[in-house]
């Protein structure tokens, strides 16, 4: 009995022919972008287009339909995959162009006290009142996430008071900010009086916030540490609350680090409630719980509501800044996560 | 230092469901009792119950008595936390802690209970128990190295070696060997018949040899139909019990004509 040679094998294109194809899409679109006279990003959408047509038509003639249909699906993902991210780009770019002239020794180290027109001013004062603030936020809600996480994996499992609370910490994740900002101005209000402005009132703001993201990727990275790590450290004699200390948060800690400092990126942007409640100044306060205190949105937003070439520049500024703080947080966030993730060498 | 278990008609639950009904048995201090039977007959949360780790598991319960050592487990005044540090346990799947070393792995008993050791004493400890283990030669040049990066077969020596650091008095083994090869297999078995002059040890293996080598007495469970719970058909010497069994069905499960 004779049989046919498997058929495993087909023609392939060469490896440089997507680039060939984009090449030859760029020229095609090129030519009705010129005579008509369409922007850049006309000219590239059609270009896309054209790609999305030519290369799966050649694949189809040459690789058969399976590889054709890859090629094609291969390509629109990579499409959206451009779409996800120019805004990203853009975005960087155009804080890099406009903030970067704004930024010197001086723009870092000075205050808006006593700052005229056009003098040269500075967001000493913000970025010390965003970092009190921001860190005055985390003090308040890491505990009280994380404690609330413990409660909800270890303690009270399917109870009706979990069910109730993640219910709660659901809603509070759908709290708008300047709610969250007019609920602490209330409560410095009953507490000290109409006229008390300070920046903890922007901490408690900022901390109704964060808990609910604390709360929530706390808990999802607690339940992925096996129930097994837990059974044997209980066999070992070793009493639920150490467990949980010991065993089970040590090993979730790289994942907690990392949704602690997304939800502190999330809050470090806040505008509205810190307008509301810690209010905006020229000079540096240090004092957490006295005064008025302007943190870098806060800057940002009067600097650009002045409307001056200047106020622009340094509202450009500020936002470059904070860009990198955030940015620099995300850094160190990945480098606790990496040194404390369970280790796989051998 | 090793206690004999009473066990007098002990049923489990989870939930309402009745997992094992009316068991009554007594395992010999410093010897070595297998617990054997089909999947699912309730070999293992008779085990658990024995160290009262079943109560992990919400609504898990028990009625009738556990007696070690003239002491009820489940009397009232009895901390299960001060239970689990004198009946210790190594379960089927390796388990080590996958944030410590080899090194801490071990020392995991007395380092997780804030139990301050001397540098020298800990790596008395940890020599010994992963000797004990089997594990010493394989490992000693990298103590310092994550237990999760040893293959399966050493994960489960470390686990026992972890487990008899703390020096329990009995060691609870839940088909300790399943996920082990055949030198590993043995080697555990060599160890079993070691720590045996010291500790009592009970064993859930599902596989007869392992049974009729390593123990002293055997206790066949089953189920008397699907659903219904797991009861105990036979406890006996596992001598007797391998050639002469008093029930037709534990001749018939041994000899492997069903389960």
């Amino acid at each position: 009995m004779s049989s046919a040679p498997m058929s495993i094998s087909h023609p392939r294109l060469p490896r440089w022919a997507p680039g060939l194809v984009g090449v030859m899409a760029l020229a095609l679109a090129g030519l009705p972008a010129l005579l008509s006279g369409w922007g850049l990003v006309k000219w590239i959408v059609a270009a896309i287009v054209v790609f999305l047509v030519a290369m799966p038509l050649w694949s189809r003639l040459i690789e058969g339909r399976r590889a054709a249909v890859d090629r094609f699906v291969t390509a629109l993902i990579w499409t959206a995959f451009a779409i996800a991210v120019s805004p990203l780009v853009w975005l960087l770019y155009v804080v890099i162009r406009s903030g970067a002239p704004a930024i010197n020794g001086q723009f870092l180290s000075v205050s808006m006290l006593n700052v005229i027109g056009d003098e040269q001013g500075g967001i000493f004062h913000a970025l010390i009142g965003t970092l009190l603030i921001t860190v005055a936020a985390a003090v308040i809600s890491i505990p009280i996430g994380i404690l609330t996480a413990v409660y909800l994996v270890e303690y009270g499992k399917r109870s009706r008071m979990a069910r109730v609370i993640t219910f709660l910490v659901d809603v509070m994740t759908g709290i708008p900010s300047i709610v969250a900002g007019l609920f602490a101005l209330a409560l410095l209000v009953l507490l000290f009086g109409t006229a008390f402005r300070a920046g903890i009132g922007g901490s408690i703001a900022l901390s109704l916030l964060m808990i609910p993201t604390v709360v929530r990727s706390s808990e999802e990275m607690m339940r992925l540490v096996p129930d097994d790590l837990r059974e044997a450290s209980y066999a070992l004699g070793v009493p639920k609350w150490r467990t949980i200390t010991r065993v089970v948060l040590p090993t979730a800690l790289a994942g907690i680090v990392t949704g602690v400092v997304l939800a502190i990126s999330r809050v470090i942007g806040e505008t509205a409630p810190l307008l509301v409640v810690a209010g905006a100044t020229d000079g540096v306060n240090a004092n957490l719980f006295d005064g008025r205190m302007t943190t870098l949105p806060v800057f940002i937003f009067s600097q650009y509501a002045s409307s001056t070439p200047v106020g622009y520049q340094r509202a450009w500024g500020g936002a470059l800044v904070l860009i990198a703080l955030v940015m620099v947080l995300n850094l160190i966030a990945r480098i606790i996560g990496r040194i404390f993730s369970p280790a796989k060498g051998h | 230092m090793a206690k004999s278990i009473d066990v007098s008609d002990l049923n489990i639950y989870y939930g309402d469901f009745l997992a094992v009904e009316g068991v009554n048995m007594t395992v010999k201090s410093k010897s070595v009792t297998a617990f054997i039977g089909p999947s699912g007959c309730g070999k293992s949360t008779m085990l658990r119950s024995l160290n009262r780790m079943h109560e992990v598991i919400p609504g898990a319960r028990v009625e009738g008595k556990v007696v070690v050592d003239g002491q009820s487990l489940y009397d009232a005044s009895v901390d299960p936390v001060a239970v689990r540090r004198q009946i210790g346990m190594v379960f089927q799947r390796p388990n080590p802690f996958p944030t410590m070393s080899i090194y801490d792995n071990v020392l995991a008993g007395n380092r997780l209970n804030a139990k301050k050791l001397k540098r020298s004493d800990a790596d008395d400890v940890v020599e010994r128990s992963l000797k004990q283990a089997n594990l010493w030669n394989e490992v000693k040049d990298r103590l310092s190295k994550p237990g999760m990066g040893l293959s399966g077969g050493q994960q489960q020596r470390l686990c026992i070696a972890r487990a008899i650091a703390v020096e329990p008095e009995v060691l609870l083994m839940d088909e300790p060997c399943s996920a082990l090869d055949p030198i590993s297999t043995s080697a555990i078995e060599d160890l079993i018949h070691e720590l045996k002059s010291d500790y009592t040890i009970v064993i859930v293996t599902h596989n007869m040899q392992q049974a009729a080598r390593v123990s002293d007495d055997t206790a066949f469970f089953n189920l008397r139909a699907a659903g219904k719970p797991g009861h105990l058909v036979e406890f006996n010497p596992t001598r007797k019990m391998f050639s002469t069994p008093d029930e037709a069905s534990t001749e018939a499960y041994i000899s492997g004509r069903f389960g």
